[in-house]
């Protein structure tokens, strides 16, 4: 770990000028990402601008959605009753997350920002192209149980580690961010990038730039929503697939839907084209198969030590048709 | 000797201090001024660092020093290849110890250690252990010809992974060279024989070394034998003798330093008539070593033992490799060595039609079958028989609950009874009250409650009257904490103690008096085969779509002779039986040949079981009578919790499923493709 200087600025639009102007300056919220990272020597910023103060920590109404401050805490945040009847993918995706302590600290904006698990990643010893431009992907041949089946580049197939994100992306949740020159909104769709050939930047957010709120909007179908996560233990442990669904059907017709896959791409996965095989077409386990290998049409199994991560496919389709069978039972 | 205070249920005389945060711990100790050291490890598998530039570590404002190898002590023995820390400029495995800096603060000795700058001559290097190369073989009878006339056979390869000890507690020493004797605060399961090992290494009389360790955040055998960053942190505090220099091993150092268990590729065969009668075992297992140190895991032992068969062979394959050095992890041995036969029993009994505890019960032996001696008590069968009653063995499955299918499983455990003959116990009466000192260890085994039960029963009076201190070389010798040896070994020395005290001063000794006892061999090994038994049992449910496991009860019964304190005993065995089930479903070091270390080095990667994952997990005991183990009539309890566990997970996985995995640990990904996904039937 490197000395650095930390600030504790007294508004928002301070900390984005401070930031802003110090290109090796970070914003610290939770920390239960960050703090990692600095003692491991992945992160070795020279000043560490701490914003857990100067942003919302409120759950407001918001033309007919939810504004959720970038400073609430993920556990407020999954105990909120307005979020749980109305959302409860976002409550359950937060649940299924970390654990009770770090739930207490990690926040709605910096959640969505921790970065990926690959153990490459988090080792300075090995070479990896998120962290060093140019030194070379280490999963690719490696460990590849938790790494992208879609979206993946030669440069890097991480995962995003984030459920939280994963339930914001099927909801069409916004980003309200400010930046040196000023506020913008993006959608939360496209709030992070695939790797390409620029496996080190996560998201499309320029230097400076922070999260202030992230907005919900109105989303009826969304009461009808659940969050699946699979992993390889029954709590604490990162996704090897994940589901954030909602669902309406009527007469056994499928009339709407919202799905984004976790632990399988840079990304949280919007799964656009399975939405489109579902729209209209018999609420079957048929059908529920068809989407989900819709969405996996151009997907890539990694090879590497313990098996790779082909078993994420089938696992995949499994999970999705297992989820909406579910969504579908409550539907009725 | 009556038991009085024996079997009481007693409450952790250290429980308290514990959770009162006022035990003090390796890493805690208070002392003035303390310097801190942070290793430097080698970044390559094998090879030779040719250039170490540690100027701008030095340069860096707070450093003391920088040991490498260019000007480290010379070590006095360099025997014990792991321990001969900076004697050379070889790499012998990734992650091996090749300096480190001494700093005032912590954080200043970590980032000192990344700014020295190393470069190496790499060599290739093998970290891959493979099935093939030279078995040592033991064969008794003919088990060829046994397997070419069986009714039926069982050919099966099992793997067990590569795992490594995370005690809640990391390694930790806290050490001060001052006026020649040198003062290690030191996290171990043993203090006497650290304090050898240390003397050994630098050629120091063991007058000059006092090693303390009143409290132990856990070990499982981990902080059994010294490891190389205890001689770096003695070697840091001569560099500033009157310092007391800290030095705490991270979580990620741990997966390197600290050892770990080999994986096994294990090759189980077993020949039977149709009557389940067992004519032939052979076990042939394959396990690394490091090339630095030998450590041979003991995995063939248990068929030795286990069950009668007129042909035996059991085969052994250590295989020198470019990785960190093999250790102590609980059970070693027994653990591994008896996960695929019982899955290979599991087999047999499927393919006989046998239920898979009456298999076990047609074979259970009269004598041991290596030794041909009566055991000194064997009660693998009323564990088997008490355990199916308790368990509900009889609704065992299978059968499906909405998206979960459900299937229990059985296996069994054994371990040895073992006694070290090297222990001394003092007794003194003072002011109304008895002390006994003895340097033993309790690593969260039970030690300060459970030996002042045994003391007060050999003295006659209430367990009040008794204090015990131990955990300090201060105190008389004693032997590790390990091989589930301790309560039995310690506890026979106190008993010789107090019988010396009585027969000297009788039952009103005056103020100050003061016995000495200790331990031997027992006589009766001459006579007996003598080992703990028992019967896991547990349950199974996979999700039929994700392949997903749940265990939500595991049921242990065991015959491992008097036990001393239910409520620790308890804490032992169920504690052993969930890391059966970690092993099982969860723990694996991922080791990247290419690199040569384990990738997933932190218990965000490296998966123990959680609270979520430890369903209802109960252990009980027979009411075994043994005379012939010891005095106490006691057997260790530390170990055989864990042992077939695993087995008894992995069957009832199969029973649940159909799918037999024989490759831990059982994944969903193993699973999956002998599933049927798809709406509820």
């Amino acid at each position: 770990m490197e000395p650095f200087d930390y600030r504790r600025p007294g508004d928002a639009a301070t900390a984005v000028r401070t930031v802003a102007a110090d290109p090796s300056a970070v914003f610290l919220g939770g920390g239960t990402n960050l703090v990692d990272h600095l003692k491991l020597g992945v992160a070795s910023p020279g000043l560490v601008v701490d914003v857990t103060s100067l942003t919302s920590s409120e759950i407001s109404d918001h033309d007919g959605g939810l504004r959720i401050g970038a400073a609430v805490r993920n556990s407020d945040l999954a105990a909120d009753r307005r979020v749980r009847e109305r959302y409860p993918m976002l409550a359950r995706a937060l649940l299924a997350g970390a654990s009770g302590q770090l739930r207490n600290m990690a926040t709605t904006g910096g959640n969505p920002l921790q970065r990926t698990r690959c153990v490459y990643f988090q080792d300075v010893t090995t070479p990896c192209n998120k962290r060093s431009p140019g030194s070379g992907c280490s999963a690719i041949g490696g460990y590849t149980r938790y790494h992208a089946v879609l979206g993946a580049s030669p440069e890097c197939i991480a995962t995003h580690p984030s459920d939280l994100a994963v339930a914001l992306t099927a909801l069409d949740a916004e980003v309200q961010v400010l930046g040196p020159v000023g506020e913008r909104t993006i959608g939360f769709g496209e709030l992070h990038r695939l790797p390409g050939d620029r496996p080190d930047r996560d998201t499309v957010l320029e230097h400076g730039e922070l999260i202030t709120a992230i907005d919900l909007p109105e989303a009826p179908i969304a009461v009808n929503s659940t969050y699946r996560k699979v992993r390889d233990r029954a709590s604490y442990a990162f996704a090897l697939v994940s589901v954030a669904a909602a669902l309406r059907v009527e007469n056994g017709i499928v009339r709407d839907s919202r799905i984004a896959f976790g632990g399988v791409a840079h990304k949280p996965w919007r799964a656009t084209r399975a939405e489109e095989v579902l729209l209209d077409a018999p609420a079957t386990e048929a059908t529920y198969r068809q989407a989900a290998e819709a969405e996996l049409a151009d997907a890539v199994a990694v090879d590497g030590i313990d098996g790779g991560n082909g078993f994420k496919l089938p696992l995949l389709v499994n999970t999705l048709a297992a989820t909406l069978r579910d969504l579908t039972g409550e539907a009725k | 000797m009556t038991p009085r205070s024996i079997g009481l249920d007693l409450a952790r005389r250290d429980g308290p201090a514990k959770v009162t945060g006022t035990a003090t711990y390796a890493y805690e100790t208070a002392v003035d001024r303390p310097a801190y050291c942070h290793p430097v490890q080698a970044t390559i598998a094998r090879g030779r660092v040719t250039r170490l530039d540690t100027a701008a570590a030095e340069a860096l404002p707070g450093v003391l020093a920088v040991l490498t190898e260019a000007n480290a002590e010379r070590l006095a023995s360099t025997e014990d290849g792991e321990l001969a820390v900076l004697q050379s400029a070889e790499v012998a495995f990734r992650g091996q110890l090749i300096g480190c800096v001494v700093a005032e603060t912590s954080e200043t000795a970590r980032q000192a250690a990344d700014l020295v700058e190393v470069a190496y001559a790499e060599e290739d290097h093998e970290t891959e252990l493979t099935a093939d190369g030279d078995y040592d073989a033991e064969t008794t009878g003919d088990v060829e010809t046994a397997f070419a006339e069986a009714d039926f056979a069982v050919d099966q390869t099992y793997t067990t992974a590569m795992y490594h000890n995370n005690p809640m507690e990391p390694h930790a020493t806290t050490a001060l060279w001052a006026d020649g004797t040198l003062t290690l605060w030191e996290s171990t399961q043993g203090v006497h024989p650290t304090r050898a090992k240390v003397a050994e290494v630098f050629g120091l009389d063991t007058e000059r070394i006092r090693v303390i360790c009143p409290y132990v955040g856990g070990g499982f055998g981990s902080k059994g034998l010294p490891h190389a960053n205890v001689v770096l942190a003695a070697m840091a505090a001569r560099v500033l003798p009157g310092r007391p220099v800290k030095l705490a091993v991270t979580r990620q150092q741990m997966f390197s330093l600290t050892g770990y268990r080999t994986p096994t590729i294990q090759r189980a065969r077993l020949a039977a008539d149709r009557s389940g009668r067992l004519s032939a075992i052979a076990f042939d297992v394959a396990e690394q070593t490091a090339r630095v140190k030998e450590f041979a895991e003991q995995s063939g032992k248990p068929s030795r033992t286990m069950y009668a068969a007129p042909n035996r062979r059991v085969a052994h394959r250590l295989a020198a490799l470019d990785v960190p050095v093999t250790s102590w992890m609980r059970a070693p041995g027994e653990c591994p060595g008896m996960f695929g036969p019982e899955v290979a029993m599991d087999e047999l009994a499927d393919r006989l039609g046998l239920d898979p505890i009456e298999l076990r019960l047609i074979n259970d032996p009269a004598e041991d079958p290596e030794s041909g001696k009566p055991f000194s008590s064997r009660n693998l069968a009323e564990c088997l028989r008490t355990g199916a009653e308790r368990f509900g063995w009889a609704d065992r499955g299978p059968r499906r609950e909405g998206r979960w299918l459900v299937g229990c499983g059985v296996a069994a455990s054994v371990y040895p009874v073992n006694r070290m003959p090297e222990s001394t116990a003092v007794i003194r009466f003072s002011g109304g009250r008895y002390t006994v000192d003895i340097g033993a260890a309790d690593l969260g085994t039970g030690t300060w409650t459970t030996l002042p039960q045994i003391a007060a029963d050999a003295l006659g009076v209430p367990v009040d009257e008794v204090e015990v201190r131990i955990g300090d070389t201060a105190y008389p010798n004693a032997s590790v904490a390990g091989g589930s040896s301790g309560m039995i070994t310690w506890g026979s020395a106190v008993l010789d103690a107090a019988a010396v005290f009585r027969e000297k001063f009788g039952t009103d000794p005056a103020d100050g008096d003061e016995a000495e006892g200790s331990v031997s061999e027992n006589p009766e090994q001459e006579n007996f085969a003598m080992s703990a038994f028992g019967a896991q049992f547990a349950e199974a449910r996979v999700h039929a779509d994700t392949g997903e496991v749940r265990v939500p009860r595991m049921h242990g019964v065991f015959a491992v002779g008097r036990v001393i304190n239910p409520r620790t005993t308890r804490s032992q065995l169920t504690g052993g039986m969930t890391m059966g089930l970690s092993m099982a479903l969860h723990e694996q070091s991922v080791l990247d040949p290419r690199f040569g270390h384990v990738v997933n080095h932190d218990l965000a990667e490296y998966h123990v079981a959680a609270n979520a994952d430890a369903g209802q997990i109960t252990a009980e005991w027979l009411d075994e009578h043994d005379p012939h183990v010891n005095a106490m009539g006691a057997k260790g309890v530390g170990e055989i919790g864990i042992v077939g566990a695993a087995a008894a997970v992995v069957n009832a996985v199969y029973r649940a499923t159909g799918v037999r995995v024989r490759d831990l640990p059982v994944t969903l990904d193993k699973l999956l493709p002998g599933l049927s996904p798809g709406p509820a039937l």
